[in-house]
């Protein structure tokens, strides 16, 4: 070996230390060197860029990989062993070290896999069609989510379906599959699958799991033709996939028998008698779409859902009737409610419902015909009792009501994501995107009440005035154009002036008008405050109070603005705090919004420009300003975040909101801001104050020079 | 001189012919009762639902020349009112199409009344109550309604924005009617009389408008209208395949989003 050969060897290995961490792992890299130098320069260059890429994630992968990628390209190419890292980064973000390391392990499977996605369903890209997909057919409003595992199964209010269905070699046929599966599912929730007694039923027979297998053939045949009458086109699909797939065939005996489930009266009670002739006969064929059962947890939802319903039903009805009662100048009586259901014939494949009391067709409100249409689905009738209104102090609808569960009581409980948004987040060691990675939640600044609004307007009177003044020149005034062809008032000197043309024998102009024409400013601003720990005392003091300054003079403007708070802990727990949304007026409690502005903990600033961005970008306005007001970098908890991480991050960030049209500006009072800013924002698109007493006399000011 | 500034769509015709309309419940003997009183009338209900077809119906029923305003965010109130006109060297007033309805007493139909800008309010609002009087400030007239003239304006409450809400000085002046999908059954005879397609696909669109319909909130703004039923109706009498004129009629008009339009048409073709 030459001395040259040697040292490289020598800088690789320190690299590689320095990226694995050595130092704390005690990982020995020597036998990693002789095979990396085995490989081409390029392709050496191609791993050793990998593994710095993924020891940003984790030195144990990164370490297993270094191991691995000599055999890795034997296996796949260049192409390959990226997609496959990718997935392996992938899955470390989504489910942990454990599924990643097993990816890693894998690398000879990973081809398959990678064939399966390339031409597969994925749910996490088809969701968004099939969610509306099924929102739309009629009946309960379902929910979907992905299943654990890879077969699909509902318990009434939610369809579970596979991660990847990759059972076909077209994609669009699986597809198919994925929509076929879905549609079943929503046909058993809506065909009365579920109303018969059937988890009663089932337990009688020996083996109950055959037992079951057999019902959900039966009722597979009967939901088909339910499918084929009212979704043809559907069906004609459903079948398709079934040739393709192979189904395996019924018995003839067991296809004679159930031929009478294709009856259009047939129903869930007549699978199960046939069941009782069938069992122990023959065995049940399994169809490609038809997924599982799971009656114990169907039965314990449903139960849980009339008791809800039954409750939300009758309370609402008590509403009804007082205020009918109120109508009429009548006291409030306990008489029932008579509800008439129009046939759910084929005209009508979704539920018309007429409500009276006392003889009084009253209109039925869309929440109340939402869960009249999942009674129906569950009872095939509105049942007598749920028609009588609920007397005072009956129920106590708090356990029901799905919007009291306050945004912030979520964090106490076991973590979980119902309703927050997920965000991306850009990971500039990786070069890619973490996806779903930020769970960000919106919460509302609680209103103090005080007297810091009094004291800034006292403290401000005469900046106040001079900002009065200011912006009422600003406001998109009446312009009055002269000379027009048409307009509201004649313009007498142009009238004049064509008076004496025509005297010289001139044409006379057109142009005679005076037109009031309105110059609109149409501008949306949306003001991102920073809350973390930082700010506290006298940052905080002057956030507000410029924000109680600019509220002034954008009053005036009448421009249209949001302000939100953001802080969070770590990538789990981004925080929004609203302060006043673009349909919030400008009124008291609003100031006592801002009053109660506190500082809280930490500066992930990414997720919070994206999903305010999001927000901004809902609204109709020719000019989105995104402004920042801040007192340092992007920082959080968890340690990465902080410097170059955190502002790359920012940086894309703010990068995706420009490419979608929103303009960022940032006001910091870091005197450092200088060196990261105008990598985040670019040169012109930030103001560094250099004292915190200056925040609230500039930003009404920075505001009207960047919209003027 | 060319009335290009005159933007302003304005129709103004007698209606011989019957305009076909489907009554929704009783709208039609409220408004004659309205008419009969003098007072004006508001329509409230979401768009393509039949409320201009209504006022056709109406102004042939009671025999009025209706003249139409679509009102739009630049509409002034000299554009209802009237304005000086000059020609060959003359000052000359024109009378606006709002003038013009309560000179000759005919049903004047102000379209999405909300997006009008806010001085023309201050023009209605006499007009609206049992004045009946439309002041015009430029001539210094003050017009007196004749006995035939009506006015109706309509109003969309589901794009309400705090920017474009009635005042209540406003709609406190009117009789309200409230315009909403028909029933299913209504729907469909009106898709069928107005396209002459057979019924079974009458009845799979008024199906598929109720798929939209249930996405109302869930990634639509709003399902798809009576008038999109009817367009697609009219391709389909055409010898466009179903699938396909639901998409161009229908799927394209409610949304622009890649993933919504899949799952409407995703949808269709689970119907047809
Ligand atoms: N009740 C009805 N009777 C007859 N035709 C109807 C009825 N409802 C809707 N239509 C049909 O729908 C079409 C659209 O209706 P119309 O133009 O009156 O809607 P609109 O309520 O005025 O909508 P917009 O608010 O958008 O102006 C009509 O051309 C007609 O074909
Ligand atoms: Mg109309």
């Amino acid at each position: 070996m030459s001395n040259t050969d040697f040292n490289q060897r020598k800088a690789v290995q320190r690299q590689l230390d320095e990226w694995l961490e050595v130092e704390f792992t005690f990982r020995e890299t020597d036998e990693l060197i002789e095979p990396l130098f085995a490989l081409p320069v390029k392709t050496r260059r191609f791993v050793l860029n990998w593994v710095e890429r993924i020891a940003s994630a984790h030195t144990e992968m990164a370490y297993q990989f270094a191991l691995k990628s000599t055999h890795a390209l034997t296996v796949l190419d260049e192409a390959g062993v990226e997609s496959w890292l990718l997935f392996v980064l992938e899955q470390y973000d989504r489910s942990g070290l454990q599924p990643a390391m097993a990816v890693i392990h894998d690398v000879e499977n990973f081809q398959q896999h990678r064939f399966e996605r390339e031409s597969g369903s994925l749910y996490e890209k088809k969701a968004a069609i099939l969610t509306p997909f099924v929102r739309g057919l009629s009946g309960r409003a379902l929910k979907l989510e992905v299943s654990r595992d890879d077969s699909a199964w509902t318990d009434s209010e939610t369809l579970y379906l596979p991660a990847l269905v990759a059972r076909l070699s077209d994609k669009k046929d699986n597809f198919l599959l994925h929509k076929a599966m879905a549609a079943h599912l929503w046909a058993q929730t809506r065909f009365g699958t579920f109303q018969c007694d059937w988890l009663q039923a089932l337990s009688v027979y020996p083996d109950p799991r055959q037992a079951l297998a057999l019902f959900h053939a039966l009722e597979t045949i009967r939901l088909d033709s339910c499918i084929s009458r009212y979704l043809p086109g559907l069906y004609r699909e459903m079948q398709r996939l079934r040739a393709a797939l192979d189904d395996t065939a019924a018995t003839a005996v067991f296809a004679r028998q159930a031929s009478v489930l294709q009856s259009a009266s047939a129903q869930s009670r007549d699978s199960l008698q046939l069941l009782g002739k069938l069992y122990g006969d023959c065995k049940a064929p399994v169809c490609c779409y038809q997924g599982r059962m799971e009656p114990q947890i169907v039965q314990s939802v449903m139960r849980a859902r009339q008791q809800r319903e039954k409750a939300l039903i009758r309370v609402k009805l008590a509403e009804m009737a007082e205020e009918h009662a109120r109508q009429k100048g009548r006291e409030p009586t306990d008489s029932e409610f008579d509800i008439q259901q129009k046939a759910d014939d084929e005209l009508n494949d979704h539920f018309e419902f007429e409500l009276s009391i006392q003889e009084d067709a009253l209109t039925v409100p869309p929440d109340l015909a939402q869960m009249l249409t999942s009674v129906m689905l569950d009872f095939s009738e509105i049942p007598n009792e749920y028609l009588t209104p609920a007397g005072p102090g009956e129920y106590d609808l708090s356990a029901y009501d799905e919007t009291a569960v306050e945004s912030e009581d979520v964090w106490k409980g076991a973590y979980h994501e119902e309703g927050a948004s997920l965000h991306q987040e850009w990971d500039f060691a990786r070069q890619c995107h973490r996806k779903q990675w930020c769970v960000m939640r919106e919460l509302e600044v609680k209103p103090l009440y005080d007297d810091f609004y009094q004291q800034t307007m006292q403290k401000h009177a005469r900046l106040i005035k001079s900002l009065h003044r200011t912006f009422e020149m600003l406001r998109g005034e009446d312009k009055l154009l002269k000379r027009q062809t048409y307009g509201d008032e004649v313009d007498i000197d142009a009238l004049v002036e064509a008076y004496a043309d025509t005297h010289y024998g001139l044409e006379m102009s057109d142009r005679l008008f005076t037109h009031k024409h309105k110059v609109e400013r149409n501008i949306a601003v949306m003001f991102m405050v920073d809350m973390s720990g930082s700010t506290k005392g006298w940052i905080n003091d002057a956030e507000r109070e410029s924000l109680f300054l600019l509220a002034e003079s954008l009053q005036i403007l009448g421009d249209r603005y949001a302000i939100y708070g953001f802080s969070g802990v770590t990538r789990k727990r981004c925080e929004l705090f609203r302060i006043k949304s673009f349909d919030d007026a400008y009124d008291a409690e609003t100031r006592a919004r801002i009053s109660g502005i506190e500082a809280k903990d930490y500066t992930r600033m990414g997720v919070a420009i994206r999903h305010l961005s999001g927000l901004l970008n809902q609204v109709e306005a020719r000019i989105k300003l995104l402004i920042t007001l801040s007192d340092g970098k992007p920082e959080d908890y968890d340690g990465y975040y902080r410097g170059e991480y955190g502002i790359e991050d920012t940086r894309m960030a703010l990068y995706e909101a420009r490419r979608d049209g929103v303009h960022p500006y940032c006001i910091t009072i870091d005197k450092e801001g200088q060196d990261y800013l105008p990598h985040m924002y670019g040169a012109a698109n930030y103001t560094v104050l250099e004292d915190v007493a200056m925040l609230p006399l500039k930003v009404s000011d920075i505001y009207r020079r960047l919209t003027t | 001189m060319s009335e290009q500034g005159l933007v302003l769509k304005v129709e103004e015709y007698r209606i011989e012919e019957e305009p076909y309309y489907e009554a929704l419940g009783s709208e039609i003997e409220i408004f004659e009762a309205a008419y009969a009183n003098h007072l004006p009338v508001l329509l409230k209900g979401p768009t393509g639902c039949g409320k201009t077809r209504f006022m056709e119906h109406m102004a042939w029923r009671l025999q009025r020349p209706l003249i139409t305003v679509s009102c739009h965010d630049d509409l002034t109130a000299s554009d209802l009112v009237g304005r000086f006109l000059v020609k060959s060297g003359e000052t000359r007033w024109m009378d606006g199409p709002l003038a013009r309805a309560v000179r000759c007493g005919a049903i004047c139909y102000l379209d999405e009344i909300v997006e009008a800008r806010k001085d023309t309010m201050v023009v209605i609002h006499p007009l609206a109550d049992d004045r009946r009087v439309l002041p015009m400030e430029k001539t210094g007239e003050l017009l007196q309604a004749s006995d035939g003239f009506c006015l109706s304006v309509s109003y969309n409450p589901g794009y309400q924005s705090v920017l474009k809400d009635l005042k209540q000085s406003t709609r406190q002046r009117f009789v309200a009617l409230e315009f909403s999908y028909p029933s299913a059954e209504l729907e469909r005879k009106v898709v069928c009389s107005e396209s002459g397609i057979d019924v079974s696909m009458a009845v799979n669109l008024v199906k598929f408008a109720h798929m939209t319909r249930n996405l109302k909130g869930g990634g639509l703004d709003e399902g798809a209208s009576t008038r999109l039923l009817v367009h697609a109706a009219k391709l389909m009498s055409s010898g466009v395949a179903p699938v396909a004129a639901c998409h161009s009629a229908i799927s394209q008009a409610l949304t622009d989003d890649a993933d919504m339009l899949s799952a409407i048409d995703e949808l269709a073709s689970s119907l047809f």
